[in-house]
């Protein structure tokens, strides 16, 4: 009996060995090479967006994944240079306030409607002009979009506004909504923020939240023989270590706005089934700025300020601190926005002496214990690499004599502290320039971005009637010469009374399989870019 | 008020139980809403943030749909007048409601949570059983090391430890996640590849516990088996085989139903972790970002969910008390 027993046991534990080694034994290299097969492709995303409309939340993570199945008017190429989209032509009268776009024609939103410009004046006057976060002011001086034929959308405007068309050339920033969907509805708690229906290369499938979103292909996309992958399965994975493994295992193929710890690239970017793409940012221009709150002394003594400058190495820091993923800043109009990048500002090269002399002039003695003031650093709380450029900065300070005291909470303590009760000293934290400099830049000097509560506006109390009159005259100012002339001005003054010390040019990694090509096309890369053209090598 | 009599003495217990807990919960709301609400910035700051961009007429639009710019006693009040109707409120994060938030995730954590802890007490038991046979020599001591030290290892070492040997360098077992996605498996062959996707989260949160399991086990098998009844079984001359699994394990037992109780609770906050770690699509990371998100509507409605779990799985052990040992009545 006994016997018989065990040798059932025996049997019992021996078949379920065999079928773990039938299930378990197969590497995952397997499933990616099944994936790759069938036109699979494994999307990192993190954290998970809380719905899918980009034309009323800028989420830069929700611009990955509507852009596959909503597009917009143009797009930005690599040079920043408008290319048409859902607009084949475009023009735009002398004075700057008639802008035409010739729709292309036989676009049908994914519901079969056909896409017209209707949905163009839609989008534009109910939704961008009235609620996006940043289309309220690029697009403040649209007065009405005619819709003479269904091909055709006039845009008129009350004064010029150059900056317009770039704020209108990504799927990320202004994804045309089919107006048949949401037209008399509050697009907020419209259903169709949770499965958009666009006219992209990918129609939304499925959404199983924490876990994944689904997208397949368009079978009847406007651009025929496109798209080459049959499906992009966006895999929501919010632990960094965890998502650097699975791009080891191959269980993801392609992730952007650096996936994975910098610490870990050394490592990874020898792997050669991975590929490091730093392009395709560029419409975002990432930066990464130390802010000065003016308002506490002796912060608000412009030679404190410069000694700061001089003293943080922002060479070293790049390489040290951020992998050499990046680039030293010298101006506040990141080099990437080519058009209005100046270096002819003043420089503040890395100089312990300088700094040193400077805080004497300010009348900062060194105490006893060789600190001459001490001041607070808030980190911001967004991971490793901003805890560490913070201790860079605590370090290279504490070398002229200014004693930081670091200190961390999480995001919304931080977006309180910071934009609502002003109670910090100074910060480092990351921008987007974008585009065009009304898009991002000017909201750290203009004196009427001072809004209190609203994160990412001018925290630093920075006030100057003369940066003021030269933002406000490069709002409007059509002549593209003047215009640059101007932001010339303003980077100068910028970088003379330094209310924000510019560290930083961020050259953010989009990680993917070496095998997937094509990714990044368009100034907005991964994130704005609709993957029509991605595929697999085989 | 006069309660309504009921015959059966366990039916009356679980009534009683039930009753008394409905003052506790309400007050648990009320301390979890307060202690959220201390905490600085609100769900508003943090959607504005994320999207990199915000005017002051963006913020105040939000603050108004989250139903934020209202006073704090009236946004309490609102939230227990909707509690009363079993209505736990709506997610503006995830643009969902937060009961359907909550059922959505729960089967994940239910299926890491039990399996674990079912991996925890079986495993535990056994090696509990196997030490106290043999205590201080060999057998006991190797157990014990091993007790202490899948005790001692941080969970979320032991996860990406698992992850980098038998995901990165071997490839047995899947990264993360909890299935292979879109694969269009159904059942028989989709329970397998849940199966697999399940070892290494299970394995990781289970060893943590079986550790505790076999301390406790161990001793309580000890103790036991000093007792005067196991002399009497030894004279009436049983084997030690019978006396072991009949007679001590069951009364041993009892210790291990209480942990078990009580951890009952708790595991959901181990629970986040290997959620986190293996992108487990479950309820314990849907809490743990929904607070740095200041989703409090969500973050309430899972506080309270694990508060009704902790009530509901104290009074099952109270039952099981009186099924394992006769002695224990319910009066």
């Amino acid at each position: 009996m006994v016997t018989s027993n065990s040798n059932v046991f025996k049997s019992v534990i021996l078949s379920f060995a065999m079928l773990a080694m039938t299930t378990f034994g197969s590497p995952a290299a397997a499933q990616s090479a099944a994936d790759i097969e069938s036109g699979t492709l494994k999307f990192v995303l993190s954290p998970e967006p809380p719905f899918l409309l980009t034309a009323i939340n800028t989420t830069l993570q929700m611009g990955m994944v509507t852009s596959k199945v909503m597009e917009s008017l143009l797009y930005l190429d690599a040079e920043l240079k408008p290319q048409p989209l859902l607009a084949e032509k475009w023009d735009i009268s002398a004075d700057g306030l008639t802008y035409t776009f010739k729709l292309r024609p036989n676009v049908k939103w994914h519901d079969g409607q056909p896409f017209t410009s209707a949905d163009v004046s839609y989008t534009i006057l109910e939704v961008l002009k009235k609620i996006h976060p940043r289309g309220r002011t690029a697009l403040a001086k649209i007065t009405s979009v005619e819709t003479p034929d269904p091909l055709t959308a006039i845009i008129k405007l009350s004064k010029p506004a150059p900056p317009m068309l770039a704020a209108l050339a990504s799927s990320y920033e202004s994804p045309m909504m089919p107006k048949h969907l949401f037209a008399g509805s509050d697009p907020a708690t419209n259903p169709y923020i949770s499965k958009p229906v666009g006219t992209g290369p990918f129609v939304f499938k499925e959404w199983k939240k924490g876990d994944f979103i689904l997208l397949e292909k368009n079978p009847n996309y406007w651009q025929a023989g496109k798209p080459v992958l049959r499906r992009i399965v966006f895999r929501i994975i919010n632990d960094a270590s965890a998502r650097a493994a699975s791009f080891e295992t191959g269980e993801v193929h392609i992730g952007g706005l650096s996936p994975v710890p910098l610490t870990d690239m050394p490592r990874i970017a020898k792997n050669p089934a991975l590929s490091v793409e730093t392009r395709g940012y560029a419409y975002m221009s990432p930066y990464l700025l130390m802010e000065v709150n003016l308002r506490k002394p002796p912060l608000n003594d412009v030679r404190v300020r410069r000694a700061i400058a001089h003293a943080i190495d922002r060479d070293r820091m790049t390489q040290v601190v951020w992998m050499g993923y990046g680039k030293p800043a010298v101006s506040p109009i990141p080099s990437q926005v080519t058009t209005f990048h100046s270096t002819d500002v003043p420089k503040y090269e890395y100089s312990v002496e300088k700094a040193k002399k400077l805080l004497d002039e300010a009348g900062l003695k060194p105490g006893a214990n060789g600190m001459r003031f001490k001041m607070t650093h808030d980190l911001f709380p967004l991971g490793s690499d901003y805890q560490r450029t913070g201790e860079f900065i605590k370090q290279q300070l504490a070398r002229v004599g200014i004693d930081v005291e670091l200190r961390s909470q999480d995001l919304p303590s931080y977006f309180r502290r910071v934009f609502t009760e002003y109670d910090f000293d100074s910060t480092s934290g990351y921008y987007g320039a974008f585009a065009d400099p009304t898009q991002g830049v000017q909201r750290l000097f203009w004196s009427k971005a001072i809004q209190k509560g609203v994160v990412f506006t001018n925290a630093t109390d920075y006030r100057s009637v003369d940066m003021d009159r030269i933002i406000e005259a490069a709002q409007d100012e059509n002549d593209p010469t003047k215009r640059k002339a101007l932001y010339l001005d303003m980077q100068r003054l910028a970088m003379t009374d330094l209310p924000v010390i510019p560290l930083m040019e961020t050259r953010f990694i989009t990680l993917s399989s070496s095998k997937l090509k094509k990714h990044t096309i368009s100034a907005d890369g991964v994130i704005g870019g609709n993957f029509a053209d991605a595929y697999f090598e085989k | 008020m006069k309660l309504p009599q009921i015959k059966s003495p366990m039916l009356r217990l679980v009534g009683q139980r039930l009753l008394k807990a409905i003052p506790l919960i309400l007050a648990i709301v009320i301390c979890n809403f307060v202690l959220l609400k201390l905490a600085p910035g609100d769900a508003a700051d943090v959607l504005a943030g994320e999207a990199a961009a915000g005017t002051a007429e963006y913020l105040a639009e939000l603050r108004a749909r989250f139903g934020l710019d209202q006073p704090v006693y009236m946004q309490l009040w609102h939230y227990i007048v909707k509690l009363a109707t079993l209505d736990l409120g709506f997610s503006f994060r995830h643009n969902q409601t937060v009961l359907s938030l909550i059922l959505d995730r729960l089967p994940a954590t239910l299926l890491l949570m039990l399996s674990g802890m079912g991996l925890a007490v079986v495993i535990g038991a056994a090696l509990g059983v196997l030490a106290s046979q043999r205590v201080n020599q060999l057998r006991d001591n190797i157990i014990s090391v091993f007790a202490i030290l899948s005790f001692s290892v941080p969970v979320f070492w032991l996860g990406l430890m698992l992850i980098v040997v038998f995901s990165v360098n071997l490839g047995w077992f899947p990264a993360g996640g909890m299935e292979t996605m879109a694969s269009g498996k159904h059942g028989m062959a989709r329970m397998l590849d849940i199966l697999h996707h399940m070892v290494m989260p299970v394995t990781t949160l289970g060893l943590f516990y079986v550790a505790l399991y076999t301390r406790v086990m161990r001793a309580s098998m000890l103790e036991v088996f000093n007792q005067d009844f196991v002399t009497t079984a030894r004279a009436k001359g049983l084997s030690e085989r019978r006396i072991t699994f009949r007679h001590v394990f069951r009364n041993a037992l009892l210790p291990m139903v209480t942990l078990i109780g009580v951890q009952f609770g708790t595991l959901l906050g181990g629970s986040v972790l290997v959620e986190t770690v293996f992108s487990w699509p479950g309820l314990g990371r849907l809490a743990f970002e929904a607070v740095f998100q200041r989703d409090i509507n969500l973050l309430l409605g899972i506080l309270l969910m694990c508060s009704v779990l902790v009530v509901v799985s104290n009074i099952l052990v109270d039952v099981m008390y009186s099924q394992l040992d006769p002695r224990i009545r319910i009066r």
